[in-house]
């Protein structure tokens, strides 16, 4: 076995995901199938691969196209919030965070 | 039979005064109203933002003003793309009641060239399947087969334009999601280099491979898709400024000479006998066209789907973080911050959505990183390094989209590794960040469709259309 039950919890904890005892059975069978097919990466010897961290080439990376810092209107604030779960212009409303 | 329009048909109709572009979009809605029921392609319709467009280019065919390219041409958008004034969901509940406050540049510029804009395309949930099943919203049918998926994740759109319920629809690739559903439903079908096409207001799903492409009922219409979304946009710095050739003129050069990797490895175990028939009687085209075809070896492509799931569910656990139910959509309540943001996400995603988030934060956490997210990333290097030895050899290489015609509706929803597998032949390309296409391919049984992959060296998108364009013309979709 390759993760537990154990393992699942903690990551959903990482995650901020509720589970369910079912979801967390089933994901933790179907993972654990998921992880025994990824171990065939390990037939490949990597110990001289350096890792693909950037997929375009160098010339063409975010260093080379980076734009001038301008200061463009962006009027939105407005439309945003009417569309936010509890919002209170200017403002997002969230439950208490801080506990005295 | 309904009339298939295609961007050149609209155009001469348009010049001609034979229907004014209001009265096309009005066709399609009738369309979509009689269709979608079935099907469910679209879960947002936008005809008022339609008409808006419709009334400027009709106002330009009365002045005899000139047309932009895609003048009255409706068009399709999938449900990961941001459309501003129009709901978004992403094929999730989490999403339900989204309206983004600014479009996406691919849809920007559409419009900017006369698309009009028809409605939003169903999809698996952000963009996380490759049957559409995975949709919130229910699965989308596909238009040749009903009791068959129309594969995924770009389901909705390929269903749309393959059922005549749009000229073209914009998709999203990251393993897959645009060449397979293309494959499955019969049309071309097509995914640009990795920063070919800006994905500014493409709600991110895996940011290192996903990307937005065409698909159309012909390549034609796909290159001049693409000719109108790709190049250089401010608002995204993984948008090269790479040149973008004119790839309607392109896609006519001649193919006679090209050589053609067939890879070894492509044809393996695991693909329908009548997929395969139909791919080697394909390759006998590019073959009759003058075409050299080579055989190629590409030795890492089995472990393709293992290092994708890595990857792709790395970032998607990370990219997915956003959703709290802070900013916008869905909220549960919870007694404090921390289980308002665990109730959210537990009630607001879907199962596949979970899976995958649990599966990439696992291979990101503290002692399992470098057994899996780092070993993932050096294959991904080892896989890139595939394609750049191929093209040393060859112009192109060909493949078969999917190892398989569509599957049944439900056929595969118990069981997420078999589903991944799915991916098989693409997953290649979207971590090399190559350029593929999907082209038809003729029916299985008559009635099922294939798709031929065509895929090219970076950037290289004008030989990529080209070939397409003459497997298309030779007769490709009827081998």
């Amino acid at each position: 076995m390759k993760i537990s039950r154990e393992d699942v919890l903690r990551v959903a904890e990482l995650a901020y995901l509720d589970l369910s005892e079912t979801e967390l059975e089933t994901y933790r069978a179907q993972i654990d199938e998921i992880l025994e097919y990824i171990g065939k990466l390990n037939e490949l010897d990597t110990a001289n691969v350096e890792p693909m961290a950037q997929v375009l080439s160098e010339d063409q990376t975010a260093d080379a196209t980076l734009r001038e810092d301008l200061v463009v209107p962006c009027a939105v604030a407005e439309d945003v919030l009417k569309h936010a779960p509890d919002p209170e212009p200017p403002y997002f409303r969230v439950p208490k965070v801080i506990e005295r | 039979m309904t009339t298939t329009w295609t961007i050149d048909r609209v155009r001469e109709a348009l010049a001609a005064k034979k229907i004014s572009a209001g009265e096309l979009a009005g066709e399609f809605y009738k369309r979509i109203g009689a269709r979608n029921p079935e099907l469910n392609a679209y879960l947002a319709l936008s005809p008022e933002r339609a008409r808006r467009q419709t009334d400027k280019i009709d106002a330009l065919v009365a002045a005899g003003k000139p047309l932009p390219p895609l003048a009255g041409v409706p068009v399709a958008i999938k449900d990961v793309i941001s459309t501003r004034g129009i709901k978004t969901t992403c094929g999730s509940r989490i999403l339900e009641n989204h309206i983004p406050a600014f479009d996406a540049t691919a849809v920007e510029r559409l419009e900017a060239a006369g698309a009009v804009i028809l409605g939003k395309t169903n999809c698996d949930e952000f963009a996380m399947g490759s049957s559409n099943e995975n949709s919130a919203y229910g699965p989308v049918k596909n238009p040749v087969a009903p009791d068959r998926v129309p594969g995924g994740s770009s389901g909705g759109s390929a269903a749309a334009v393959a059922a005549g319920l749009a000229v073209a629809a914009l998709g999203t690739d990251t393993g897959g999601s645009i060449r397979q559903p293309g494959a499955l439903c019969g049309i071309p079908a097509m995914m640009g280099s990795y920063g070919r096409v800006s994905r500014y207001g493409l709600i991110a799903f895996a940011s290192s491979l996903d990307r937005i492409g065409p698909l159309a009922t012909n390549v034609g219409d796909v290159a001049a898709i693409l000719q109108v979304i790709a190049g250089r946009d401010p608002h995204d710095s993984t948008s090269t400024a790479t040149p973008v050739p004119e790839y309607r003129v392109e896609l006519k050069k001649p193919v006679k000479g090209l050589r053609l990797g067939i890879p070894k490895e492509y044809f393996g175990e695991g693909m329908d006998a009548g997929v395969r028939q139909k791919i080697e009687a394909g390759i006998a085209i590019f073959k009759k066209l003058g075409c050299e075809l080579l055989e190629i070896r590409m030795p890492h492509t089995d472990y393709a789907i293992a290092a994708y799931y890595i990857i792709a569910t790395a970032e998607a656990s990370s990219n997915l973080a956003r959703y709290d139910g802070v900013r916008y959509g869905l909220r549960v309540d919870g007694d404090s911050l921390l289980s308002m943001y665990r109730k959210t996400r537990g009630a607001g995603f879907g199962a596949e959505v979970k899976r995958r988030i649990v599966l990439g934060t696992y291979v990101l956490s503290a002692g399992y990183y470098d057994a899996y997210y780092l070993k993932g990333q050096k294959v991904r290097s080892l896989i890139a390094q595939d394609f750049r030895d191929a093209f040393t050899k060859v112009d192109a290489i060909l493949t078969p989209t999917s190892p398989v015609p569509a599957f049944k509706l439900g056929e595969r929803t118990d069981d997420p590794l078999q589903m991944y597998l799915a991916d098989i032949y693409t997953v290649t390309g979207s971590l090399a960040g190559v350029p593929g296409i999907s082209v038809p391919c003729g029916k299985v049984g008559g009635k099922l469709p294939v798709g031929l992959q065509i895929f090219g060296s970076a950037f290289g998108e004008a030989r990529v259309l080209q070939l397409a364009h003459a497997f298309e013309q030779a007769g490709g979709a009827s081998v």
